[in-house]
């Protein structure tokens, strides 16, 4: 069996959970077995995993998940997944399935291989593909153990119904004391899409000059329902906040769409962006070497041509 | 306090990647190798100030062999106290991860620090698995620490959208990302007292690891850009929606 960790946000599934749980129904077709989906707290929507192929939903809303606790989560899914018997755990590469991959493979001494980009190929063991050297190549990995752990990174596969809703059965499970407390959270904004699962994205670099001038980035994104991000010197300057830094440094996202405005495109911001399905780059300098990866480039200034992109697509819509 | 550092070593950022014959290992020849830059600038800099404003000691702990001992000079050089390498070739996540966590148990550690992830295979598994090992409390992608007793910290962590504020007692592991530190370069006196610092060889548990590596490839090459007329945002407009079907 398949056994999907099923991340939630205010009270509703993720949208990265819901292609970890395509994920391992695809993977479970392979393997000829099912897909299950394990939650930990509470979803309303949780009966909804079942449209992208989870059999069934286990669900345990123990107080102990009302908070993030690696140590608790990686407990308690290693048992769920010994109890169930899965041979396969699917996580997804989210700041918390990152910090759970390791914890949970050792615990049910398994080999595991994070940010999987593809279903695995089974023909001949069970090979995992994912990027590596900061995307500048990809590697397939054997993972040799009976019980296997893969994290799948956001936007690798498009998600399609294949099923109707799902039963949703609690699951009893010894839930540890937490080690450490969490005494905050704070989110930015909450009605956006967080950058790892956004399908579009927009970026700006120092090339806005100032962070006066980001109301021109934050129209088109409006207007394309994207998410904003930015280049390091940007986030070093506090222009934008941290948490929208991409690059080698910054968080690796893989949009269908990233417009990059006013960005050189060094080496270690490429790092983070490179597996972009569509990239358009909007730089003043020909010469920018943005321009080598990009599928779209616009030589021009950006306080000229971002606004008319924005009514572009304006009219586009209307 | 006595804080421990893992680092590891990975190519220069810049490096220009390609593969051995059989596509299994990465070709070594013309590259520049450096510390991971979350273990260096972020992971051990913050042990180093925490040391000097605690007191007790910075250890560093490395997997790999001989020739790595630059590596672990330059951290000395920077203001570690002594150091630790395991013998033998770093060949996947849980195999260092096993090797440093046998290591970490016949010690008392009250932090461990690990980069948030290497940038070679960006696999960031490294500190959960330590940390199940060692049953203690994991705190991933840290961009601030602060010591407010010396058995308590107070932690700041980066997720989606935001950040996450936690209090830990001491031991637990942490994974240090961009914030915690300042990048520090070695001064003169630094790297001449680093050549007398303990480095001590420690003699690898067996282990088999529990992955292997199949084969890398080259992503597939970019078609040329498409230069569109920056008059003409209408026909951006018009490519994104009919051809690359994105909006
Ligand atoms: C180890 C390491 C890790 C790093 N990690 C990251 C990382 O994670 N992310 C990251 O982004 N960087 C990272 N960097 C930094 C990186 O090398 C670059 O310095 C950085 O990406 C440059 O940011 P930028 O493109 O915004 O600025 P610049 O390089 O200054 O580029 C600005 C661009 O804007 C253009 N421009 C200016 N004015 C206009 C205008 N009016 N109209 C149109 N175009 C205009 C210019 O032509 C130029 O191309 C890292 C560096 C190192 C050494």
């Amino acid at each position: 069996m398949v056994l999907v960790f099923v991340e939630t946000e205010n009270g509703k599934v993720r949208k990265a959970a819901l292609e970890a749980v395509y994920y391992g129904y695809l993977t479970a077709q392979k393997l000829g077995t099912s897909c299950q989906a394990l939650l930990l707290g509470n979803a309303e929507d949780a009966t909804s995993l079942g449209l992208y192929g989870a059999t069934l939903v286990h669900q345990n809303d123990s107080l102990g998940f009302n908070f993030f606790d690696n140590q608790v989560f990686s407990a308690a899914i290693a048992q769920a997944a010994k109890k169930l018997e899965a041979s396969v755990i699917v996580l997804s590469h989210s700041s918390n399935g990152k910090s759970l991959i390791g914890n949970i493979a050792y615990l049910l001494d398994a080999g595991s291989v994070s940010a999987a980009i593809d279903i695995p190929n089974t023909d001949n063991g069970f090979s995992v593909r994912k990027g590596v050297f900061s995307s500048k190549a990809l590697v397939n990995i054997d993972i040799l153990t009976n019980v296997k752990v893969v994290s799948v990174l956001g936007n690798s596969l498009q998600i399609n119904v294949v099923g109707s809703n799902a039963e949703i059965q609690q699951l009893t499970l010894d839930v540890l004391q937490p080690g450490i407390k969490v005494l905050s959270v704070d989110k930015l904004q909450s009605n956006v899409t967080p950058l790892p699962e956004a399908e579009r994205v927009v970026s700006g670099g120092r090339g806005l000059k100032g962070p006066e001038n980001w109301g021109i980035v934050e129209e088109l994104a409006d207007v394309l329902h994207a998410t904003t991000a930015c280049s390091r010197p940007v986030s070093d300057a506090d222009w934008r906040p941290h948490h929208e830094h991409v690059g080698q440094t910054g968080i690796a996202i893989r949009p269908n769409l990233y417009i990059a405005i006013g960005i050189s495109g060094a080496i270690q911001h490429l790092a983070g962006v490179n597996n972009s399905k569509t990239i358009v780059v909007i730089n003043k300098d020909p010469e920018a070497p943005f321009f080598k990866s990009a599928n779209y480039g616009v030589v021009g200034d950006l306080f000229d041509v971002v606004p008319k992109l924005t009514e572009a697509i304006k009219n586009l819509n209307a | 306090m006595k804080l421990l550092v893992c680092i590891s070593k990975t190519p220069d950022t810049t490096a220009k990647i390609a593969f051995n014959g059989d596509n299994t290992k990465l070709e070594t020849a013309g590259i520049t190798f450096i510390m991971n830059p979350y273990d260096e600038w972020y992971a051990l800099v913050k042990a180093i100030e925490i040391q000097e404003k605690w007191g007790g000691s910075v250890s560093v702990l490395h997997v790999g062999p001989s020739e790595n001992d630059p590596i672990i000079r330059k951290a000395l050089a920077i203001g570690a106290t002594d150091a630790y390498r395991i013998d033998t070739e770093a060949v996947s996540a849980d195999q260092v991860a096993f090797q440093m966590a046998s290591f970490i148990q016949q010690h008392a550690f009250d932090i461990i620090f690990t980069g948030k992830e290497t940038i070679d295979y960006n696999g960031a598994e490294v500190g959960g698995r330590l940390a199940a090992q060692l049953n203690l409390p994991f705190i991933s992608f840290a961009s601030h620490l602060d010591i407010v007793t010396e058995n308590e910290a107070i932690v700041k962590r980066d997720m989606e959208g935001g950040t996450e504020t936690i209090q830990v007692n001491t031991p637990f592991v942490i994974s240090a990302a961009k914030g915690m530190a300042e990048q520090r370069i070695p001064n003169m006196k630094g790297i001449m007292t680093a050549k007398s610092k303990p480095l001590n060889v420690v003699t690898p548990q067996p282990y088999s690891s529990k992955i292997s590596i199949v084969s890398h490839e080259l992503p597939p090459a970019k078609k040329a850009v498409q230069y569109i007329d920056p008059e003409n945002m209408a026909e951006l407009a018009r490519l994104l929606r009919e051809e690359a079907k994105v909006i």
